[in-house]
């Protein structure tokens, strides 16, 4: 589904990232650990198309697309849907009101009938339900005035309704306690689908706790220096980074 | 894309021309013109009195230049002081309008034939120096409500115009509204009798067609005791290379428990990206809650102009009297916009509320100017005022000064300030959901003047919330 080749990556003239190969497949849920500064939110956010950054080098693909050829808009309507660390907000506007208009720039461009807002809130209804959550969010103004938790709950609601193949989780667990990370887990776990893909940026091991991934990889200073299974995140949390970066420096 | 401060020239669509036999009086201002304009009118000999007081005052005055805006010299001598379509219909028969005057305002949105109008909304066209159509004047009629233009009511209804006429804007009130006094030339007139809620919208539709004119247009809208109204006016012009001054003068008087609402959305012509031509819209509008428990409430979208002066205001000078102002200015390309309120209270207990919201794009400057004033005798005084402002890009500019003069111990005064600005990030969490880059613009401004647009008219909002997209369309890239 999403393959990344050699690439390159800088922000403001400083190279982040320094030639990432990464190849995920459909169904599979990757993590991406390592310690602060190694890029790994980076990459969550040049794959979304964040135009502060600037591809050097290499390439990646997305269902065999040419993903930084497009629009940020355009691959979240292809089905790349970034999770933020930072949700922002939008005063005024109440959080139905964005979700409905972002489902249906989705429905637009897969040739499908705009919801109205009555069949919204049934889709949402139905969603909510899915993942065991109610709708307090959904009348408020798009995360104004939201705790840390809900506005992380808020993205993963996002991500339940939009529906997307390719689900990039930027350090959704960062600020939560462990209710909250135990609520938000549980929920990524129920979307977890055969068709959906997903790559879970995170410094801490904790979240892998509760959302077991099919492979992790270990992200030093802009490249990947160790792929493994699940095993490999509790070594992380055990031994720390350090032993990690040295050997990157020897190789 | 780097920065979202590419700004892109949008196409105006209301900046055509309308080819049409005009009789217009050569420029320069002295008495014999005013006399001109008030014989053209047939008007009264009072009227004409007080027209060539306003212009000795007039010439006495100077131009104000404490607005933070910045333009060169007006030439008031090279200016044409009316202008009028050569083929009127006579009063009253709206069949013997010009086919192309009613083209006009059809290609405008505003139809004025019969079969065509807005159902509930009643709508007086001013073309130039004249008012071409005023719709559902017979319907109007039959609740005592009238609605006609102004040289008509000093003809018709010499006694309501003459007890009202400068006791809210006197003619010396300041350099712009003594110019207005003394060449005026048509505008609207709204009476509503004693415990009447007029049964429909009234709306006035201003249009700019002659080059090297100004227009002078003057409002007077009264609400009798227990009534109601509610008043639009809307505005738009021909892109020219020069500048056009529209300096109108609007006066609002409610009496004893009586209601007025008014709502502008302005759209003149603003000029290129350049900053060359547009309208200086220099305005005095003000209202007057004369009796208890009267309510004056303002709603203003601005959009248009090169240059906006404007400070709609109250006077709360009934007990209990209520004054409200709600308004977005947005200044995108080279505009400039002084804009804001005064809120004066008399009596006891008056109670204002003020939201301004100023958005700045491109090189626009913008600024917030208000006043609030709570006089000895208002005893038990409320004002609350919020004034955000809002930046796209790092070119423009936001201001705010904030007047506040209390002489009362007894008011309570609230005042809330903000400045943001749209962001990347912002932009980007929105496009990241699925949205355009001005679609999300658009929702994040819209948003952001929800509590402005909530307060107009339902088919008003929605034209409001399309022309925002307008004047902000290309200002991220």
């Amino acid at each position: 589904m999403l393959e990344i080749n050699g690439l390159r990556v800088s922000v403001a003239g400083t190279e982040i990232l320094r030639g990432i190969d990464l190849s995920v497949r459909t169904g599979e849920v990757h993590a991406i650990m390592g310690p602060n500064g190694s890029g790994k939110s980076t990459l969550a956010q040049v794959l979304a198309g964040h135009p502060a950054y600037t591809v050097t080098a290499g390439s990646a693909t997305y269902d065999g697309k040419d993903l930084l050829a497009l629009k940020p808009e355009e691959r979240a309507r292809e089905g790349v849907f970034l999770a933020f660390q930072y949700p922002v907000e939008i005063r005024g506007i109440t959080n139905s009101y964005f979700l409905r208009s972002a489902v249906n720039a989705v429905r637009k461009h897969r040739g499908q009938e705009e919801l109205d807002p009555m069949d919204f809130l049934q889709v949402l209804e139905a969603k909510l339900k899915a993942i065991g959550w109610d709708d307090t969010l959904m009348n408020r103004p798009v995360n104004e005035g939201f705790s840390g938790g809900e506005k992380k709950r808020n993205e993963i609601l996002q991500l339940a309704v939009l529906e997307p193949r390719l689900a990039l989780l930027d350090e959704t667990d960062s600020g939560l306690d462990i209710d909250a990370l135990k609520t938000v887990a549980n929920a990524v776990n129920k979307l977890r689908a055969p068709d959906r893909s997903f790559v879970i940026v995170t410094h801490y091991q904790r979240l892998l706790n509760f959302i077991t991934p099919d492979v992790v990889h270990v992200l030093a200073d802009g490249r990947i220096v160790k792929s493994g299974g699940p095993e490999l995140a509790h070594e992380l949390e055990a031994k720390g980074y350090d032993w990690l970066r040295t050997g990157a420096m020897v190789s | 894309m780097t920065g979202i401060e590419a700004q892109v020239q949008q196409p105006y669509k209301y900046g055509f021309v309308t080819d049409i036999e005009s009789d217009v009086v050569p420029a320069g201002l002295n008495e014999d013109v005013v006399r001109l304009i008030s014989a053209k009118k047939g008007e009264p000999a009072w009227m004409v009195d007080w027209r060539l007081k306003a212009y000795r005052n007039w010439l006495k005055m100077e131009e104000p230049h404490w607005p933070n805006v910045q333009y060169g010299p007006i030439d008031y001598q090279a200016i044409s002081y009316y202008a009028a379509p050569k083929k009127l219909p006579k009063l009253d028969s709206l069949d013997q309008v010009d086919p192309k005057l009613v083209a006009t305002f059809e290609k405008l949105g505003i139809p004025i034939e019969e079969q065509k109008r807005l159902t509930g909304v009643a709508v007086d066209a001013v073309f130039d120096s004249v008012s071409v159509a005023t719709t559902f004047q017979a319907e109007l009629a039959k609740y005592g409500v009238i609605f006609c233009p102004i040289s008509e009511a000093i003809k018709k209804h010499p006694e309501l115009v003459q007890k009202y006429l400068g006791t809210v804007v006197p003619y010396n009130d300041n350099f712009f509204a003594a110019l207005n006094s003394a060449v005026y030339t048509d505008g609207s007139f709204v009476y509503v009798p004693k415990g009447v809620r007029c049964p429909m919208e009234l709306s006035t539709y201003f249009r700019i067609n002659a080059s090297s004119t100004g227009q002078f247009e003057r409002t007077l809208i009264i609400a009798d005791e227990g009534s109601y109204v509610s008043y639009l006016e809307g505005c738009s012009a021909p892109m020219r290379d020069e500048n056009q001054l529209h300096a109108a003068v609007v006066e609002l008087v409610a009496l004893d428990n009586a209601t007025i609402k008014y709502s502008t959305v302005q759209n003149w012509y603003a000029g290129d990206a350049e900053g060359k031509g547009g309208i200086y819209n220099f305005v005095t509008k003000r209202g007057k809650c004369a009796g208890v428990n009267s309510k004056i409430s303002w709603t203003q979208v601005e959009t248009g102009s090169a240059i906006t002066w404007k400070y709609p205001g109250c006077i709360l000078q009934g007990d209990n009297s209520i004054g409200e102002f709600y308004s977005v200015a947005v200044t995108s390309r080279k505009q400039q916009a002084d804009t804001g309120t005064k809120m004066i209270h008399l009596g006891k207990n008056t109670r204002s509320t003020i939201v301004s919201k100023g958005i700045s794009a491109g090189r626009g400057q913008n600024t917030y100017r208000g006043l609030v004033k709570i006089m000895k005798g208002a005893e038990g005084a409320r004002n609350y005022s919020q004034c955000d402002s809002m930046l796209i890009g790092d070119q423009c500019g936001a201001h705010t000064f904030p007047y506040i003069d209390v002489r009362n111990n007894s008011a309570i005064m609230e005042h809330e300030a903000s400045t943001s600005k749209i962001g990347e990030d912002q932009i980007f969490y929105l496009r990241q959901r699925g949205l355009s880059a001005e679609d999300a613009v658009s929702m994040i401004v819209n948003g952001f003047c929800k509590e402005v647009f909530k307060e107009l008219p339902m088919e008003f909002a929605v034209e409001a919330t399309r022309l925002l997209g307008i004047s902000l369309e290309g200002s991220v890239g």
